[in-house]
C-alpha cells in the first residue's frame, strides 16, 4: 500500500520538451512510471521517446494543452517542470483539465502567484504537491519527480519533508538499515505551498501500508508546530523527526524562500520543542534520522 | 530584495499614497540645495534629514535629524551623517555606512500609527496589520500587547474590501482628535486599499509604514516606507535593477548570487559546500553539534555545473577565517563525478592550504571518489555526514 501514487498512476509531464522536463521524464519512465503524455504549448503532435525498465521503448505523445492531454490519454496526475513565471498558470491548467494530483517541481515561483493559485484551487477536487519540491515516490511502483530512484526500497515507512536532498539523506539511511519506504513526499521549501505536513500525515495515518513516519522540517513558518498538534491529538504511528537550521542566523533566507526566521518566529528550537512534546523522537543530528526511527519500531 | 525609504516613497506616490515632499541627496551640496528648494516650495521652514540605509531603527540610531535653522544647517547635518557608520538594532554592531540622504519637509504630527503587510503563510493570504502603536518596534508590540495589532486578510480574487479598510480605520479610532474625522477615515481607508494593490502588483514580500501619521490638520500621510520585493519575481520587474543598491549588500554574498549560488556568510571557521538548502542548513547544524563553527551556508543547488562548484570553492576560500572545508553532497540530480571534478579543479588552482573533508553519496559516487583519490590532493574522504563533520572538526581543532 501507499499514498497519493501507485503503479496505476498515469502521469502527464508539463514542460516535457524543456531540458529539466525531458531529462526527468526519461528518468521517471526508466523507473517504471507510466508517463502517458507530455504537454508543451506549440509542440502538440510531436512525440517524446524514452526507455522503460529493461530498455523497453516508450513513445509519449506531446499535446498543446492539458485539456487535450487528459482527454486523449486518461492521465490523472501531472508533474510540472515549467519555468517559474509560468508555473502557477500551469498548475491551474492541470487542475482545470481534471488531474486529481498536481506535483510542481519548479523552484522560484513568485509568492503572489502561489497565493492566487491556492485561492483558485479552493473547492476543487485536486491535490497540489509543492512547488519547489523533489516530488513523490512510491518505491518499486511510481516515481514522479527528480529524486534518485535507486536509493529507495519498497517498505512500510512514510517520509515527508520540506527539503529535497535532506529527504534523500533520510531515505539513504533507511535503505542502508534495511528499512523500506511506503511513499516519500516532498512538500517543498516555499512559504506558500499546496500540501502541508498535516495533509500528508493524515494520509499516512489511514494507510495500512505505512507503519511509521520520518518527518523533516526546517526553520521558518509554523507548519511543524501545527503538525505537532495534529500528531499529539490524532496520529497513531511512531514518528521520528528532524528540523534543519538550528544554527541559522535570524532574518536571513537560507536557500529556500520559506526558510527564514522572522521576528523571532520559526526557530528550530521552538519546532523541536513542539515535536518532542507531541511524542515525536527528534534525531540529534541529520545522520541519525534512520536510526532514530528504527529505535521506535 | 530591499530598497531605500525614498525609493519606496516614489512608488507610494505612483499609487497615489500621500507622502511628504522630499528629495534624495548624495552630497552635502545637494542636501543644502534640496533643503532650500523644499523650504521655498512648501513654505515650511522645517526639514528633516534622513540617512538612507537598508535597515530599520534609523531614528533611534541617530540617523534622522530635524532641522529648523535653514539650508546651511541642513548642510552641516548632512555632513555629519554622510559617511558615518549608522548602528541600529538591525545593522549589527558594525553598523552600515551612510551614502545617501533623503531631505524631507517637516510635518505637524498629531498621531503616529503602524501599517504593515506580510505574507501569512498559514492562511496563504496577504495580511494587512494596523496598530495605534506607531513609531516603535512592531515586534515589541506583537510580543507585549498583541491585542493592539488589528489584522485583515486580502482575498486575492476580490482584493481588499472597503469594509476591511473601514474596519481597521474605526478599530484604530483614526478620526479621534482630527478636525475632520470623516475625511481622516476616508483618507486612511484609501491608503489601505491602494497599499493592497501595490503589494500584489509590485510583487512585495514585506511592506511597512512606520509611522503612518495623522497631521494636526487631520490628513493621513506615510512618513516612512519599507518595501522588500520577492526576489522570485525579478524576471518580470526590469525596473528593480535601477532600485538595487549594491553598496548595501555583502560583497561576497552578491558575488555568489551572480554565480547562481545561495551563500550566507557566518562567523565560524569551517567552510561548507553542500547541495540543497535543507542539507546545507543541517550540515551547519552537525558541524556545530560536534563542536565546530560553520563559516557559511552554501547551497550549490540541484543542477550545479563544474564551474559553479569551482566558484563556490573559491568563494569559501575567500575568507582567511576559513580553517577547513567540508564538502557534503548527496547527488540526486547532481552527479558526484561533476562535483569531484569541480573540487579538484578549484583546489589545484587556488592551492588547498586548509584541510578538506569530502563526503559523496548518490549518482556516480564511485567515479567521484576515484577522481578525488587520484587527484594527488590531500582530501579526506568521509562515509557519512556524521563521519565527515567529526573529521573536519578534528582536523581544524587539532591544527
Amino acid at each position: 500500500m501507499s499514498i497519493l501514487i501507485n503503479k496505476n498512476t498515469r502521469v502527464i509531464i508539463q514542460g516535457i520538451t524543456g531540458s529539466a522536463g525531458s531529462f526527468h521524464a526519461k528518468q521517471c519512465v526508466a523507473y517504471g512510471t507510466q508517463v502517458v503524455a507530455g504537454c508543451t504549448p506549440g509542440r502538440g503532435g510531436e512525440t517524446f521517446e524514452a526507455e522503460g525498465p529493461g530498455g523497453k521503448k516508450v513513445t509519449i505523445p506531446v499535446f498543446d494543452t492539458m485539456a487535450d492531454a487528459v482527454r486523449q490519454t486518461g492521465g490523472d496526475a501531472s508533474c510540472i517542470f515549467v519555468p517559474a513565471l509560468g508555473a502557477a498558470d500551469s498548475i491551474l491548467e492541470a487542475a482545470d483539465a481534471g488531474c486529481r494530483l498536481v506535483i510542481c517541481i519548479t523552484e522560484g515561483i513568485p509568492v503572489v502567484d502561489m497565493i492566487r493559485a491556492r485561492r483558485a484551487l479552493e473547492g476543487k477536487n485536486v491535490r497540489l504537491v509543492g512547488p519547489n519540491c523533489p516530488g513523490v515516490i512510491t518505491p518499486g511502483e511510481c516515481k514522479i519527480g527528480i529524486m534518485p530512484g535507486h536509493i529507495h526500497r519498497p517498505g512500510k515507512i512514510g517520509v515527508v519533508s520540506r527539503s529535497g536532498t535532506l529527504t534523500y539523506e533520510a531515505v539513504g539511511q533507511l535503505t542502508a538499515l534495511g528499512i523500506g519506504q511506503s511513499t516519500c513526499v516532498g512538500i517543498g521549501g516555499d512559504p506558500v505551498n499546496g500540501t502541508d505536513f498535516i495533509d500528508v500525515l493524515k494520509m499516512f495515518n489511514e494507510d495500512a501500508g505505512t507503519e511509521g513516519v520520518i518527518m523533516i522540517g526546517e526553520i521558518g513558518g509554523n507548519a511543524e508546530e501545527r503538525a505537532a498538534e495534529y500528531i499529539k491529538a490524532h496520529f497513531k504511528k511512531p514518528v521520528a523527526g528532524f528540523i534543519a537550521g538550528t544554527t541559522a542566523p535570524p532574518g536571513k533566507r537560507m536557500g529556500h524562500a520559506g526558510a527564514i526566521i522572522s521576528g523571532g518566529k520559526g526557530t528550530a528550537k521552538d519546532k523541536i520543542a513542539a515535536l518532542t512534546a507531541a511524542g515525536v523522537k527528534v534525531a540529534p543530528t541529520p545522520s541519525d534520522m534512520g536510526a532514530t526511527l528504527k529505535s521506535m519500531l | 530584495m530591499k530598497i531605500h525609504e525614498y525609493q519606496g516613497k516614489q512608488i507610494f506616490a505612483k499609487y497615489g499614497i500621500p507622502v511628504p515632499k522630499g528629495y534624495p541627496a548624495f552630497s552635502t551640496e545637494e542636501a543644502e540645495t534640496c533643503a532650500k528648494r523644499l523650504i521655498d516650495e512648501t513654505g515650511i521652514p522645517v526639514v528633516v534629514v534622513k540617512a538612507q540605509i537598508h535597515a530599520g531603527g534609523r531614528g533611534k540610531g541617530g540617523g534622522v535629524k530635524v532641522v529648523k535653522d535653514g539650508p546651511k544647517k541642513a548642510r552641516e547635518i548632512a555632513d555629519s551623517l554622510l559617511g558615518m557608520q549608522l548602528v541600529t538594532h538591525q545593522t549589527g554592531p558594525g553598523g552600515q555606512k551612510v551614502r545617501r540622504l533623503y531631505i524631507e519637509q517637516g510635518l505637524d504630527i498629531a498621531r503616529e500609527l503602524y501599517l504593515g503587510m506580510v505574507v501569512d503563510r498559514e492562511k496563504k493570504r496577504i495580511a494587512i496589520m494596523a496598530s495605534t502603536e506607531g513609531g516603535v518596534e512592531i515586534e515589541k508590540v506583537a510580543a507585549e500587547t498583541p491585542e493592539k495589532i488589528l489584522t485583515e486578510h486580502l482575498d486575492p480574487a476580490l482584493g481588499l474590501g472597503g469594509w476591511q479598510a473601514r474596519k481597521l480605520a474605526y478599530g484604530l479610532e483614526i478620526g479621534k482628535g482630527s478636525p475632520k474625522p470623516k475625511e481622516t477615515v476616508k483618507q486612511f481607508a484609501d491608503v489601505v486599499s491602494r497599499l493592497g494593490k501595490l503589494f500584489e502588483k509590485e510583487d512585495c514580500s514585506l511592506l511597512e509604514i512606520n509611522p503612518l501619521v495623522v497631521t494636526k490638520g487631520g490628513d493621513v500621510i506615510a512618513l516612512d516606507s519599507k518595501i522588500n520585493f520577492d526576489s522570485n519575481a525579478e524576471g518580470r520587474h526590469a525596473e528593480w535593477k535601477e532600485l538595487e543598491d549594491k553598496d548595501e549588500e555583502d560583497a561576497v554574498e552578491l558575488e555568489a548570487k551572480e554565480a547562481g549560488l545561495s551563500y550566507i556568510n557566518l562567523d565560524g571557521d569551517i567552510g561548507c559546500l553542500v547541495n540543497g538548502a535543507g542539507l546545507a542548513m543541517s550540515t551547519m547544524d552537525i558541524i556545530k553539534h560536534f563542536g565546530g563553527e560553520p563559516a557559511n551556508f552554501l547551497d550549490v543547488g540541484g543542477g550545479a555545473t563544474k564551474e559553479q562548484v569551482h566558484k563556490a570553492f573559491k568563494i569559501i576560500l575567500h575568507s582567511d577565517d576559513v580553517k577547513g572545508i567540508f564538502v557534503n553532497i548527496f547527488g540526486g540530480i547532481m552527479k558526484c563525478d561533476v562535483i569531484a571534478e569541480g573540487v579538484v579543479a578549484a583546489a589545484k588552482e587556488i592551492g588547498l592550504s586548509v584541510p578538506c573533508v569530502v563526503r559523496l553519496e548518490g549518482t556516480n559516487v564511485e567515479l567521484g571518489k576515484k577522481i578525488l583519490s587520484e587527484s594527488g590532493l590531500k582530501i579526506v574522504p568521509a562515509s557519512t555526514m556524521a563521519d565527515g563533520a567529526q573529521k573536519i572538526v578534528g582536523l581544524v581543532r587539532g591544527s
